[in-house]
């Protein structure tokens, strides 16, 4: 397995893609931090940026990496290797190989523009563990869809259609929901639904860092005690690592039955 | 010749020395504790402590009972002046009195700490009173005020009381620099009261931070409102007043910076809101409040406005939001900016969507009211935001 995460990982680091989105990032960083002077404004600026473009990009990078490494992929079960470090192999490689360029990409500008002396520097990695996790959420999602669809137009539509799911369409449907039954005790609910989504789940982990006093001002008890206490940190932390983990085992699963 | 009281000296009681001074005396307290019930002065003299003699009210007396005028009382150390339910006890209480001064004393575990009832031109400096407040109902106020004229309230520290300072017909009096921390309700409490100025204080961490109600022409300058946090919770309340002007105030990281009911001509210039939830929500019949040189910089929300008809004014401020251009570079933006967005809209009537905030889908619902308004009002927009914040 570490030799086949390995030869992926240096295979996507080499590639075109990669060194694009490192330096996508490092241009936005470098520019935001430049232009808008305080730190702790960049990091809400970055927030929708990492909610957003971390998933797609791992999902258009998940899908396009399997799709094209079939070969590769074929000739490595043909040796006599177990499926599971092939296939487990390939899908940390994607991820990791992602996370540097977010990592590098966002931390290097915030490290030279002084992040250590401006005391953001909890907020700031709230930012980046997110970022870290969406990527890994969403390379698996988009690695299990490439597996379970041998038709490629399918296999990407399948993927972009999860990403804009989770990205808009559910925060609509939720939005929908929660002012249709505005009329009934939807405090629970409306957490509730948010925890099976995992871009909702790191926006409330920014905000709670963030926009504590915005959150903290409303209603009831279910959100103040949820949100104000390490309990919602620790439930929604626990609900992330959870969302790696079923496309992971997915991967798994399906991996040791295809017939290649 | 002052009078000279002290444990071993041939006065050591307080009582005693108040009942032999003739008006105009001075009394001189020296260190230690005096318990003594009930000390009321009914003659004009001025008790001065020397090393901070402790006054204990073994939780069952009114420390001292102003009854004449021209009254000082200055470096005590009150503690445990009595509590009640039926009256309210105070470690000081002026009775229909003026020209009185309460300077520099330390007052802890008071109910009410200074109690200031038909009080007129009186000082109250410097004083640092520290009450041990649990909930609305058992406690008392900081500085109480009630049927009072011209008061000047200065540099007092307040803490963990029920309202820090609570005024109630109360006229022509200043507030000035006292340090509000901690109190159950608010941190200034304005009822039916007119013609006040508060300026230079700091709200900090109260139940709210300052409420004016029911009151007219008070003036607010150079406060300081910050961390007023909790549900619904806010940092100045204008309830049903008329009047008013407030310049030069921070409101930080509060849960809602100003909330408005019924709140008429009143001028807001030159203050901060830096990341509140709400800065402003203002409520029904609000008329006349014009908004000019304020800075909104990075709150969750910068207002929510639920009636249109109104005419109040929002021009010539400066809102970090703000996305126009200002090509004739006259230091005004070009496009109005509308300030009220739609989702603030949702969020007053779902409260519970605020899960969404700052959400992709949110963003993309504001933009598209903001190009074609429809939900939210119309006519709350700033024709000529600056695009530089202005000096607060």
């Amino acid at each position: 397995m570490k030799k086949i995460f390995q030869y992926t990982l240096f295979d996507l680091i080499r590639s075109r893609w990669s060194l694009f989105y490192l330096g996508f990032f490092l241009l936005l960083t470098i520019v935001l931090l430049s232009f808008s002077g305080g730190v702790s404004k960049v990091i809400i600026s970055l927030m929708n940026v990492v909610l957003i473009l971390c998933p797609l990009i791992a999902t258009m990078f998940g899908v396009m990496y399997a799709y094209n490494s079939r070969e590769f992929t074929e000739l490595l079960l043909a040796q006599p290797i177990r499926r599971t470090s092939i296939f487990g192999g390939q899908y940390l490689g994607l991820g990791v190989s992602q996370s540097l360029s977010l990592l590098i990409g966002i931390g290097g500008p915030f490290l030279f523009y002084g992040l250590f002396r401006s005391g953001e520097i909890w907020n700031f990695s709230i930012l980046l563990v997110n970022g870290v996790l969406l990527t890994f959420i969403f390379s698996g999602l988009a690695f299990l869809i490439a597996l379970r669809n041998e038709n490629r137009i399918r296999g990407f539509g399948l993927a972009i259609l999860s990403w804009l799911f989770f990205a808009v369409i559910y925060d609509g449907i939720l939005l929908l929901t929660l002012v249709l039954f505005r009329e009934y005790p939807i405090e629970s609910l409306a957490l509730g639904l948010s925890l099976f989504n995992p871009i909702d789940l790191s926006r409330i982990l920014i905000l709670l860092k963030l926009d504590i006093s915005a959150l903290m001002g409303y209603t009831g008890a279910v959100f103040q005690r949820f949100l104000g206490s390490g309990l919602g940190m620790s439930l929604a932390l626990g609900m992330l690592l959870l969302w790696i983990g079923l496309p992971a085992l997915g991967i798994r699963w399906v991996a040791l039955r295809k017939d290649f | 010749m002052a009078i000279e009281v002290c444990p071993t000296c041939p006065v050591s009681s307080i009582v005693q020395a108040v009942e032999m001074a003739e008006p105009g005396e001075e009394i001189v307290v020296r260190g230690g504790t005096y318990r003594e019930g009930n000390i009321a002065i009914k003659k004009s003299i001025q008790l001065r402590g020397v090393d901070f003699p402790v006054v204990d009210g073994e939780n069952q007396y009114e420390i001292f009972t102003i009854q004449a005028p021209g009254v000082t009382i200055e470096g005590f150390r009150l503690i445990n002046a009595g509590k009640s339910t039926l009256v309210d006890m105070a470690a000081i209480r002026v009775d229909h009195q003026r020209h009185f001064s309460i300077c520099g004393n330390e007052i802890q575990n008071a109910q009410f700490a200074i109690y200031l009832a038909y009080a007129t031109d009186g000082i109250v400096e410097d004083n640092f009173l520290e009450g041990e407040a649990q909930d609305e109902i058992s406690s008392g106020n900081g500085v109480h005020c009630w049927y009072a004229r011209r008061l000047f309230i200065a540099n007092n520290t307040i803490l963990r009381h029920r309202d820090g300072i609570y005024l109630e017909f109360t006229d022509s009096s200043r507030i000035i620099g006292n340090w509000s921390e901690h109190n159950v309700r608010y941190g200034l409490h304005f009822m039916f009261s007119n013609n006040d100025v508060y300026n230079d204080n700091t709200f900090l961490n109260n139940g709210a931070g300052v409420a004016v109600m029911f009151s007219k022409k008070i003036g607010m300058y150079r406060n300081r409102f910050e961390r007023n946090w909790g549900t619904a919770s806010y940092a100045l309340l204008l309830k049903e007043i008329y009047d008013a002007d407030l310049q030069h105030n921070l409101f930080i990281s509060n849960t809602i910076g100003i909330l408005m009911e019924g709140a008429t001509r009143i001028e807001y210039k030159n203050n901060l809101f830096l990341s509140n939830g709400w800065a402003i929500q203002m409520t029904g019949g609000c008329i006349d409040n014009h908004f000019t040189e304020n800075a909104f910089v990075s709150n969750s929300q910068d207002m929510v406005v639920n009636s249109s008809v109104n005419n109040n004014t929002f021009d010539g401020n400066y809102w970090s939001e703000y996305a126009g251009y200002d090509l004739d570079r006259d230091g005004f933006g070009d496009v109005p900016h509308r300030p009220v967005k739609l989702f603030s809209y949702i969020t007053s009537q779902t409260p519970e969507a605020i899960v969404l905030l700052r959400s992709f889908f949110v963003d993309l619902l504001n933009f598209a009211e903001k190009v074609s308004p429809v939900l939210t009002p119309a006519n709350v927009l700033d024709n000529k935001p600056l695009l530089q914040q202005p000096t607060t």
